[in-house]
């Protein structure tokens, strides 16, 4: 293997992905992180297109002015809500290419050996992750139901189908000539793709993309493999284990196991609870809660997901604004897995300019909160339900929450008496303490940021 | 064999993103989720490779073709966002009197 300047400009952008990543873990060096990133990328493009093996440029300027003319839209136009959703559709794309190229790669060569059994395990992983980010795409879009489907025999079912792809993608490392097998396989990774989300609820959707994107990370990496390509293992490898790990923090924050969030099913024993509806809730009007609200000495705001669809943010800081002004103590406690994203409530408080400072973590807000005068929940629902704590047989038992419980007064910012995403009911609605003020998060935040700043600032 | 060497690279390449996203403040977690998402798009290098090859099949060309288009997608719109969120958390500190 001789030495020449593309494989250098690989090897110096492998350095800007290590320092991209190494740049993200602080706010204050994270754009650098991007830009590190971008460059990587550029630098790796441009050494492809100065090897000699590349020729015909018509298509691939056609594919990157098109791909281009996709991407910006996607990602400027996307409101920061939908982040989740953008991400999913995106490793798609991802996951979509690099299959794709296992393809071609296979009807171009068919290898033997070892370089088939990269591409099998490329187009595999590639293919399901497809499929499945797809799905993904559709559960928190909520095109589809977000609700798990289950059914007898779901599992041995699923893992049958994923058992005969790897046999037939064992046989073709073995007979590589037999092409018709290479479709039948393909349609197996792409119907497990799909097997495997139609289980999960939309409460663990962020856990299952950040697993999908370790997957994608792999099948480059595998690509790498097959190519020979140092570069495409680096990067993928990367990408592969942050992933990874980025799901294992996540499922660690909702004390669930790996397993449990990939079979578990969660939310299906819900329909036992379906008897008992009409039970008796306090309600409030803005006035009343703004009045509260005003004379409290301590505020926890906890966001949730409500806040995210009701855009509130912006109207929340003005509301913390004007209770700081008052001498009030206002903190926002983040829920590890508050949103649809780790870090979702952070973005969309940042957006909004919330100081930094004020959102508390879960496990430094606990502590705090039987000293609390008033906790607004707004738009969140599971991260603050006790039946976590108290009942054993709920299907978010063990999973920590933030204890809003505890504090003096609970008000709870909700449209109606629905239940969350894990699809159950809350019972820190009915306690005695609790108003539950019904009404769009973001009018009915502007209509306490109204009575708190007409009468008297 | 070259392979060995493709696994050191990979082990090596593995543990290197275990130990640097272990130390991600969770803030940063959902632009960090995008980037390295986008990092993934790296996979535009085989597809660019595929679809540039002197003597292509149709079938190279077009599923290369395909190929260089999706991975673009990803890539741009991983960035750009990532960005975008990033952009959001700078700001804050001046902002606030």
């Amino acid at each position: 293997m001789n030495f020449g300047v593309y494989q250098a400009l690989y090897i110096v952008s492998a350095g800007c992905f290590i320092l991209a990543l190494k740049w993200m873990s602080s706010p204050a060096t994270s754009r650098r992180g991007v830009l590190s990133g971008e460059l990587g990328m550029l630098l790796a493009i441009v050494a492809t297109l100065l090897r000699h093996e590349v020729v015909n440029f018509e298509w691939i300027a056609a594919g990157l002015i098109l791909g281009s003319a996709i991407g910006v839209p996607l990602a400027m136009l996307m409101p920061m809500t939908h982040v989740p959703q953008r991400t999913a559709i995106s490793q798609a794309c991802g996951a979509l290419a690099s299959a794709l190229i296992g393809t071609a790669e296979y009807f171009r060569l068919k290898p033997h050996g070892f370089i088939m059994g990269a591409l099998v395990l490329e187009t595999l992983l590639g293919f399901l992750t497809f499929t499945a980010s797809l799905m993904a795409f559709g559960k928190l879009q909520e095109v589809l139901s977000s609700r798990p489907i289950t059914f007898k025999g779901q599992n041995i079912f699923n893992l049958g189908i994923l058992g005969v792809a790897v046999v037939l993608g064992g046989s073709l490392v073995v007979h590589p000539e037999n092409t018709l097998v290479f479709p039948v396989f393909v349609g197996l990774a792409l119907l497990f793709g799909v097997l495997m989300i139609i289980p999960i609820g939309g409460a663990d959707m962020p856990t299952v993309v950040a697993l999908l994107n370790s997957y994608a990370g792999l099948s480059a990496c595998a690509m790498g493999f097959a190519l020979d390509n140092k570069l495409l293992i680096i990067a993928g490898a990367l990408d592969g284990s942050s992933g990874f790990i980025l799901s294992i923090i996540m499922c660690r924050a909702m004390n669930r196991s790996f397993t449990n969030v990939l079979f578990g099913g969660f939310g299906q024993l819900q329909t036992s609870a379906a008897g008992q509806e009409a039970r008796p809730v306090r309600s409030a009007s803005p006035e009343e809660a703004a009045a509260i609200l005003g004379d409290a000495r301590s505020v926890v705001i906890i966001p949730g997901y409500g806040m995210a669809v009701a855009q509130a943010q912006h109207k929340i800081r003005e509301l913390h604004d004007l209770l700081v002004k008052r001498g009030v103590d206002v903190k926002f406690a983040i829920h590890p897995v508050a949103g649809r994203m780790p870090g979702h409530m952070n973005v969309l408080l940042a957006e909004a300019d919330v100081p930094y400072d004020k959102l508390v973590e879960m496990e430094d807000i606990n502590s705090e909160m039987a000293m609390t005068d008033v906790s607004l929940i707004v738009g969140a629902n599971d991260i603050v339900n006790p039946a976590a704590l108290n009942d054993k047989n709920s299907p978010i038992a063990g999973m920590p929450i933030i204890d809003a419980f505890k504090s003096r007064t609970i008000m709870v910012i909700k449209r109606g008496m629905s239940p969350g995403f894990a699809g159950i009911d809350n019972e820190l609605y009915y306690m005695d303490k609790t108003l539950m003020l019904f009404g769009d998060a973001k009018t009915f935040v502007a209509g306490l940021v109204k009575e708190l700043g007409s009468n008297h600032a | 064999m070259n392979y060995e060497f493709g696994f050191y690279v990979f082990m090596l390449a593995a543990f290197l993103g275990f130990e640097l996203i272990r130390k991600v403040s969770p803030l940063l977690h959902t632009p960090l989720m995008s980037l390295t998402n986008a990092i993934a798009s790296i996979s535009v290098v085989g597809a660019i490779l595929i679809s540039g090859e002197k003597d292509a099949s149709t079938l190279s060309r077009v599923l290369g073709f395909i190929a260089v288009v999706a991975a673009t997608t990803n890539l741009v719109s991983g960035y750009l966002i990532t960005d975008r969120m990033l952009k959001m958390f700078k700001k804050r500190e001046p902002a606030k009197k």
